[in-house]
């Protein structure tokens, strides 16, 4: 175990990370807010559902620095009352959330298919790829956004609380599977040609077997890259349905909706209901897209 | 090349019956029509009647011919929410969402395409350095944020522009324009910043992508041997070879404004489509939904067509039909 | 006459962060005019960026760190790319392996040619278009007059090449640097495309500086050629002196490794192991883990050029000779 750690931290990707200031500050960043978020249990100052703990009196308190504000409250309180800061946390875990199951969502449907459209070709290649084609001549919001208004359609509203969550990681995962399955199909077209496949295959390894266990190590590069920029685009995403007010229920509020809510106080002058969230937002992206330009620039043979 | 246009618009065609299949799904969901026009005390003759009268007891392959055939007239019926004909509704708003898209298409592009040529020709320098940090902020930035931001500097703190609405606006005929009053564009402004900025930073980054990509291309280091300048070589080779792959992308990225116009509109309270659909989301008004849908699927639907014949008419190697000459 | 090329113990480096890696160390060699020389080497060898490094198109962080290139006499090692621009194409002109990579495929054959043209010689536009077909038609393409008008993608491949020597000629340089030419092509056009270069440049009195790993393609073409291994010019001589009688161990190993259909062989003779990689340069002499007939000396110190029969070889076997200048 530490052996294998040892030579993770000598290769050329760790060396990369460790010279670059960004890549380290990402990567901090990101990790911060991770703890930040999953712990937010544990570690949060209040807890903003408690409703016993909530008092009215202490509604739209600024942040601590300013002359109303209270230490107790770093970041404000919102109209109920809530602490702005344990809100956040709660609210980022949400995101996280979302977005991580997302991805990883997304990457599974679209790996496997790209895999089967490459190593199978013929007719199944072309299907596959057709509908991938057309799908991304669509907006990725706009393919969400219908999933989840068919979801809300189909669905009685009594339920719409219930699997709004579960919708909308479908409806963001199946918007990116196309990316996933193209980049994976080309990959292992490359890699069918190759001796080591046609070796396995005159062993007499089966398909399945020589797609997942040799192909698809050796094409997982890109579509981690891939990956991550992904995560980053299905957090926006989520934020965006969420402050459209078709995202997650309000009981379990993500940053978007802590924005939304946010938004109806910006004229009266409590600006930072919705702008700290919204900085949170833009960190926590900004982190991610960080990571995923380094990577890139990391894996990519050319530059080195 | 017509076997072509004519595989893309057998496509086209095929997509837009997914789309209408889609929305005439949902209609089965708007409940049982009969009961809501007649009410809870009619007789079982009075419903058959209507049933038959509505079409409702044929096949549902009939009944999804007849829906097409109506909304091919642009026939959605009724929008449960507001009561008017659905197809009134977005005729109406049409107008506000064209001319925010177009704007904001014009600024993406006009900005977008120099700064990143200029960021690829320049590489290292401190300028581009720092047009990419914005960039990348504002791939980091989500659209609706980016409206909340601009509209608290400017409107909140400095008040300069307004925050909601069209403003003034001057009917021509069916076509209400904004563009035509001073107050129409005072408005229009922060709304189509707002909505340019993400196409604006991807725009930016796709062409000082292709752009450093072209410039690796041998046929630019032959070019350099043949001691042709630099400015030859960057806006006479170089430009036009990116400019192909890059017109078709931002093709199909006036998709994404139309997309993101939703958002803006919902932060700005433009009166547009997007913001109409989205209430109808918001209220599962299926009728309105559905007309949306298919509206916004064949706009794409054309994007994409004159994209690809685009595509065509700038890339001399899908047009050739010539032989080739021997050794 | 001055050479119209010498190259005075050029070195050029790259630096990464495993250190800095010697890609040529001190090769000197030099071009008579209208004369063709052969370099010749494996790949990694050092032959294109030699090539590279005279066209002053080393890809960065490579960059020459010593030694001299002059041009009929002249420096230009330290010119600047405003400088080195004015003689690419007008007095040096190059040509790339790959002919379909070599020319945008967006424009016609016709405007890469007139732009060359018009970019060096003070031309009218429709002067510049004549001459542009007079090119064309003496590479070989048949009607010129109609294919200068077509697209890159429209040619077949050893046509693609003739376009890309007429472009390399367009400007009348007084040496070409050809960087395997015909590599890329079928092998019954090499012998055409090879057969055009040298015509060419007989009649225009070009010199031809041709980078190969095909030591047939020298013998067919060369007047003199210079082998190199691990980044350094190991034997330099008349072509046939190399060729029947090579000096140097390395450059007998290659030799001998061709087959031939004369010669009553058993086996193909075989250099054991392989070129050495840029930052496992052995001290002393390149070769001498592979030689058969290593010395102490070469293990420690590295040989200069000497004289050796006829040619002049890079080896310590020759030291006995009286040790002449490259």
């Amino acid at each position: 175990m530490g052996d294998a750690f040892k030579r993770l931290w000598q290769s050329d990707l760790a060396w990369s990370w460790r010279h670059s200031y960004i890549a380290i500050l990402s990567t901090v960043i990101f990790v911060m807010m991770m703890v930040a978020s999953f712990g937010a249990p544990l570690i949060a100052p209040h807890n903003p559902f408690d409703l016993a703990t909530l008092n009215l009196l202490d509604a739209l308190k600024p942040p601590a620095w300013n002359v109303d504000g209270q230490a107790l409250y770093p970041l404000g309180t919102d109209s109920q009352g809530r602490d702005l800061l344990s809100a956040m946390m709660y609210g980022m875990r949400v995101s996280l959330l979302i977005g991580i199951a997302s991805v990883a969502l997304s990457m599974l449907v679209g790996v496997v298919l790209g895999l089967l459209a490459g190593y199978a070709g013929g007719r199944t290649d072309a299907f596959i790829m057709r509908v991938a084609d057309v799908q991304l001549s669509f907006p990725a919001i706009l393919i969400a956004l219908l999933i989840d208004g068919v979801a809300r359609a189909v669905v009685p509203r009594e339920m719409h609380e219930l699997i709004a969550i579960p919708v909308l990681i479908g409806a963001i995962a199946l918007a990116g599977w196309p990316q996933y399955a193209r980049t994976v199909r080309g990959s292992t077209m490359v890699e069918k040609n190759r001796e080591y496949v046609q070796a396995a295959r005159v062993i007499g390894i089966s398909s399945p077997v020589i797609m997942f266990r040799h192909v698809l190590p050796n094409v997982m590069g890109p579509v981690l890259v891939l990956a991550t920029v992904h995560l980053a685009t299905a957090i926006i995403t989520e934020a965006t349905l969420s402050f459209l007010g078709v995202g997650v229920p309000p009981t379990e509020p993500s940053l978007g909706t802590l924005i939304r809510i946010g938004n109806d106080f910006l004229f009266s002058g409590e600006w930072w209901i919705t702008i700290f969230p919204g900085l949170a937002l833009v960190l926590l992206v900004l982190s991610v897209n960080l990571l995923g330009d380094w990577l890139r620039d990391a894996l990519n043979p050319r530059l080195s | 090349m017509f076997a072509f246009i004519v595989r893309r618009l057998i496509q086209a065609v095929v997509v837009m019956l997914v789309v209408a299949m889609i929305a005439f799904y949902l209609f089965q969901f708007v409940g049982d029509p009969v009961s809501i026009m007649l009410g809870q005390d009619a007789t079982d003759a009075d419903r058959i009647r209507l049933t038959a009268e509505l079409g409702l007891d044929k096949p549902v392959v009939l009944q999804f011919y007849q829906f097409i055939l109506n909304a091919v007239q642009g026939d959605f019926g009724i929008s449960l929410r507001q009561g008017q004909n659905v197809s009134t509704l977005l005729l109406e708003r049409m107008p506000a969402t064209f001319e925010l898209s177009i704007a904001a298409a014009v600024i993406a592009l006009v900005v977008g395409l120099p700064l990143g040529v200029y960021t690829a020709l320049r590489r290292n320098g401190s300028m581009a350095n720092a047009i990419l940090a914005f960039s990348l902020l504002g791939v980091s930035l989500p659209t609706f944020l980016i409206g909340i931001l601009l509209i608290l500097v400017f409107s909140v703190q400095l008040g300069w522009l307004p925050s909601y609405g069209r403003g003034d606006v001057i009917k021509i005929g069916w076509w209400s324009t904004g563009l035509l009053t001073v107050d129409g564009w005072k408005h229009l402004i922060l709304p189509a910043i707002t909505l340019s900025l993400f196409q604006l930073t991807l725009v930016l980054r796709l062409v000082r992508s292709e752009m450093l990509e072209v410039l690796r291309a041998d046929y630019i280091k032959f070019a350099r041997a043949r001691g042709l300048t630099n400015r030859a070589i960057h806006f006479g080779h170089a430009l036009k070879n990116t400019l192909v792959p890059v017109i078709t992308i931002t093709g199909l990225q006036l998709g994404g404004i139309i997309a993101f116009a939703i958002v803006t509109e919902t932060v700005f309270q433009w009166p547009g489509m997007g913001l109409l659909f989205i209430q109808a989301v918001q209220f599962v008004d299926i009728p309105v939904m559905a007309a949306y849908l298919c509206f916004i699927a064949l706009i794409f639907v054309v994007i994409n067509l004159i994209v690809d014949l685009l595509y065509f008419a700038v890339d001399p190697r899908l047009r050739s039909s010539v032989g080739r000459g021997g050794h | 006459m001055v050479p119209i090329l010498e190259l005075k113990n050029l070195s050029v480096e790259f630096p990464t962060r495993h250190g800095t890696l010697k890609a040529l160390d001190h090769v000197s060699f030099s071009i008579a005019q209208g004369e063709v020389v052969g370099v010749v080497g494996e790949s990694g060898a050092g032959k294109s960026l030699t090539g590279a490094a005279i066209i002053g198109l080393l890809e960065p962080p490579g960059r020459v760190s010593g030694g001299q290139i002059l041009l009929a006499g002249r420096r230009i090692d330290q010119l600047n790319d405003d400088q080195m621009r004015l003689i690419r194409g007008r007095e040096i002109g190059a040509v790339f392996q790959d002919p379909l990579t070599s020319l945008n495929p967006l424009y016609t054959v016709g405007q890469q040619i007139t732009e060359t043209i018009l970019a060096h010689l003070p031309l009218t536009p429709k002067q510049a278009l004549s001459r542009a077909i007079e090119l064309l038609e003496s590479t070989g393409i048949p009607a010129a007059r109609e294919r200068i008008d077509h697209y890159p993608h429209q040619f077949s491949g050893g046509m693609r090449q003739r376009v890309v020597i007429a472009l390399a000629l367009a400007a009348e340089p007084k040496l070409i640097v050809a960087d395997e030419p015909t590599t890329a092509l079928d092998v019954s056009i090499q012998a055409q495309i090879i057969e055009l270069l040298k015509r060419l440049c007989r009649e225009q009195g070009t010199a031809v500086m041709l980078i190969t790993h095909d030591m047939g393609v020298i013998a067919e073409t060369a007047d003199r050629v210079v082998v190199m291994y691990a980044g350094r010019v190991i034997e330099v001589g008349a072509v046939k002196d190399v060729i029947h009688k090579p000096q140097h161990p390395y450059t007998i190993g290659l030799m001998g490794s061709i087959p031939s259909m004369s010669a009553h062989q058993t086996r193909l003779m075989q250099i054991d192991g392989s070129m050495p990689r840029l930052n496992a340069i052995p001290d002393g002499c390149a070769f001498n883990p592979r030689c058969e007939r290593v010395m102490p000396i070469c293990r420690t110190d590295r040989p200069e050029l000497m004289v050796a029969g006829a040619s002049q070889a890079a080896c310590w076997l020759h030291r006995e000779s009286k040790e002449g200048q490259p």
